[in-house]
């Protein structure tokens, strides 16, 4: 048990800390600070060009994507040195999520089943911020029953091996901006549903793709519905072998979880900091002991996140799998930002309903925060989902009975039919 | 960076599981929730010869000089199995006391007999309901002599010696508090067996009249010596509730996977699965603050007070929700007297209140955060 860094991790921290002070985008500190909850939002630059910007630059000089391996662009870093890297690279990580998908789903699924050429092509540009990608998995009729999916991909009937892929993916994060996704189809409905999918991956400039944006219930516009009509993709582009994609699938939500769940936001940092400046009826805010005990229940969450994950490194530092009890990243985060948005605005009596960054406190993360932590909890696998999976994979109770699984997908009753 | 137990020490972690699981089976615990004894004298006596009353002791009085990882994977053995012993007022508490401020002549003269299970040691604080605060401390000490009651003693009806805090300056100043070791086999000490909602962990009012002192410490240093001794006792109770709640949510997800309703498992609907999920949560929160509290306890750290109230907090949180929630999990067969599902709801609201409630340690946390933020700018 030693949370002190060894004599290599010491240098290993001083190295990246040198070359992140000398080159980092330090007039934007300040700003990048104190965004979050809901993207990132700068001032004066468009935050794209600056996240790329610092994308290529890491990149150049081998910092990017520091797990993967160098001929795929990345540094071949141990877990350890991943989590320094994160964890001195502070306020300019949250420049980074616009690839987070590209780099914690698409690249690792890539990496397990495209070709060797296709790696080659595909995964430095990835790393290096300069292509996009993004994960064309929900459905209409398949999100917590993802494998309910109905986009079919046919063989085309011209005898050249081609695809045709016909159907309609929701919820595709930053399909506006990505260059190209991981595609998951129908294959064969005559097949038990899990059975009949196919993955590949595809240019969302394909003919036939059409995206369009969702307005969110908060107003942002961070998710799409994407179209897929008569759009051909050779057979090289698949991804495992046909009708296999459910298994190519859990390597790419198995990273999900885990690039979603490690290190995830709480806002309990910002809540103490609001607590110590807000006076109530009984002085500060944080000399209440009412306010105290909800503090202190959201303060050891924060905090056994934050262990939890370092135990998690630990493990796979010992060669260990990242197993399922990492699905509780997501699920304690995300309800505990509902809950702390919630206090952070009743703290502030009828002000707290002020969005204006100019007018309100904190430059209105709360707000921001109340606003966006719905969609925490229900993206990336909804809280139940998450539960089913900590109680089946975890605690081994019996999996839900499901009166579909063996039945040819084509026969399985729907609220269409 | 390592956030694990070593391989030796959770090798000790098993030693002390089996040896539990053989000599502290359920019926052990019963037995003393029913018979008319205070502790299991014979598991006492085990613990003693295995080495585990002085993990932290040093080899010069008689302990296994080992360090405080290895203290807490016993303890959290010692909560899986609800030890019915006097395991954290005699090492948690008594010998942390003398370890902090105990005189030569004192450890001497306690330490050997408190590693080898032939003492027992607790602490007398309590007088009154209500928290426990510096003002609540008004047992009188004055001429070397003590005169009043202590209430809630864990341990005080078996224990040899007592750790008492007494007033020495009248008021409600911390530094009128001091700590004295008290003889409890005396005359001038009358022991009175009170009942708790959890009879497996014996408890007793102690009443003094001209009972003869030592000091233990500095006049007027005892409260600052309680915060000190709180504070790493809080992290071992955390990881005694913390091996409580572990086994609550083993209990439930085994019940859940037999117990039959409806035609299926009842472990096989979301309500219960949703419900172990969580337990499964509160404890991995509880399990890696505890381990940091653990890392800043055995090393000294500056972290510590911080670091050993979030263990304290997200320990208490997790065997009590584990706990109450094993109970709904086995349903009308969790109330009953039978099933061991009550032994662990009643250890868990029992440890909540030991060393101050949650709210009190709820309180700290975020004081001594705040104190780190006011440092730090």
């Amino acid at each position: 048990m030693n949370f002190d860094d060894t004599p290599e991790e010491a240098a290993f921290r001083a190295e990246v800390r040198a070359w992140i002070d000398a080159n980092a985008p330090k007039d934007l500190r300040a700003e990048l600070e104190t965004a979050g909850f809901a993207g990132v939002t700068l001032s004066d630059v468009d935050p794209m060009a600056v996240a790329k910007a610092w994308q290529k630059k890491k990149f150049d000089a081998g910092w990017a994507c520091l797990h993967w391996p160098k001929e795929y662009g990345g540094r071949g870093a141990t877990p350890i040195e991943r989590v320094i890297w994160g964890q001195e690279e502070g306020p300019y990580g949250a420049l980074a999520g616009a690839f987070i998908i590209g780099h914690g789903m698409c690249g690792p699924t890539m990496m397990a089943f495209a070709s060797e050429e296709q790696k080659r092509r595909y995964l430095p540009p990835l790393a290096a911020g300069e292509e996009i990608w993004c994960q064309l998995f929900s459905e209409p009729a398949g999100g917590s029953d993802l494998a309910g999916l109905r986009t079919r991909a046919e063989r085309a009937t011209d005898g050249s091996g081609d695809w045709i892929i016909n159907g309609q993916k929701i919820w595709t994060s930053g399909a506006h901006y990505s260059d190209y996704g991981i595609l998951i189809t129908r294959t064969d409905p005559t097949l038990p549903k899990h059975k009949g999918m196919t993955m590949f991956f595809l240019s969302m400039k394909t003919p036939g793709v059409e995206i369009r944006p969702i307005k969110q219930a908060n107003g942002d516009s961070g998710f799409n519905e994407v179209y897929f009509t008569d759009v051909r993709l050779p057979d090289a582009q698949r991804l495992g072998a046909v009708n296999d994609g459910w298994k190519v699938s859990l390597t790419t939500l198995m990273n999900e979880r885990l690039s979603i769940g490690s290190g995830m936001s709480t806002g309990f940092p910002e809540l103490f900091d609001l607590c110590c400046r807000i006076e109530t009826a009984n002085g500060l805010a944080i000399d209440d002991p009412a306010v105290r005990a909800k503090l202190a229940t959201w303060a050891v969450r924060t905090t056994g996140l934050k262990y939890n994950g370092f135990r998690a490194i630990s493990a796979i530092s010992r060669g260990q799998t990242p197993g399922p009890e990492n699905s509780i990243g997501k699920l304690v985060a995300g309800s505990t930002m509902q809950d702390i948005a919630m206090f952070a605005e009743e703290l502030m009596g009828q002000a707290g309903i002020m969005t204006d960054p100019e007018l309100t406190a904190a430059a209105g993360r709360f707000q921001r925060m109340l606003l966006r932590s719905p969609a925490t909890r229900v993206e990336g696998g909804t809280d139940e989902i998450l539960r089913n999976i900590i109680a089946e994979r975890v605690l081994g109770l019996p999996a839900d009975i499901r009166v579909d699984k063996d039945v040819p997908f084509n026969q399985i009753p729907t609220s269409a039919r | 960076m390592d956030f694990e137990f070593t391989d030796e020490q959770k090798q000790l972690g098993a030693e002390a599981r089996r040896f539990l699981q053989a000599r502290c089976p359920p019926a052990a615990v019963r037995a003393v929730l029913e018979g008319p004894q205070s502790y299991d004298a014979a598991l006492w006596r085990g613990l003693g010869e295995m080495g585990f009353l002085g993990v932290v002791i040093p080899e010069r009085y008689g302990g296994l000089g080992l360090g405080y990882l290895e203290l807490c994977v016993v303890a959290e053995e010692l909560g899986r199995a609800l030890a019915p012993v006097p395991f954290s007022s005699s090492v948690f508490l008594a010998t942390e006391f003398l370890l902090a401020a105990g005189s030569e002549a004192q450890k001497r003269s306690w330490l050997p007999k408190l590693a080898s299970g032939a003492a027992i040691g607790c602490l007398a604080l309590a007088e009154s309901i209500g928290p426990v605060s510096p003002k609540t401390v008004q047992l009188a000490a004055a001429n070397g002599r003590l005169n009043g009651t202590k209430i809630v003693v864990a341990d005080g009806d078996i224990a040899d010696f007592a750790v008492v805090a007494a007033r020495t300056a009248p008021g409600a100043d911390a530094r009128g508090v001091s700590l004295f070791l008290v003889d409890l086999k005396g005359p001038a000490v009358t022991r009175g067996v009170v009942e708790t909602i959890d009879p497996t962990r014996s408890h007793a009012t102690l009443t003094f009249k001209d009972a003869p002192t030592e000091p233990l410490g500095d006049p007027g240093d005892g409260w600052r010596l309680i915060g000190e001794v709180f504070d790493r006792a809080a992290v071992l109770t955390a990881f005694e509730q913390i091996g409580g709640a572990d086994r609550a949510l083993e209990m439930a997800r085994d019940y859940a996977l037999e117990r039959m309703a409806f035609g299926r498992p009842i472990g096989s609907f979301q309500a219960i699965k949703h419900m172990l999920a969580d337990m499964y949560v509160s404890a991995a929160l509880a399990r890696s603050n505890g381990y940091y509290g653990a890392w800043a306890l055995s090393t000294g750290a500056a972290e510590l007070p911080e670091a050993a109230a979030s263990a304290r907090v997200a320990a208490t949180q997790a065997f009590q929700h584990c706990a109450r929630n094993n109970i709904q999990v086995h349903g009308g067969m969790g109330f009953t007297w039978a099933f061991d599902c009550h032994l662990f709801y009643r250890r868990s609201n029992l440890l909540a209140l030991n060393l101050g409630s949650l709210a009190q340690w709820q309180d700290a946390l975020i004081q001594r955060m705040r104190e780190r933020n006011v440092q730090a700018a």
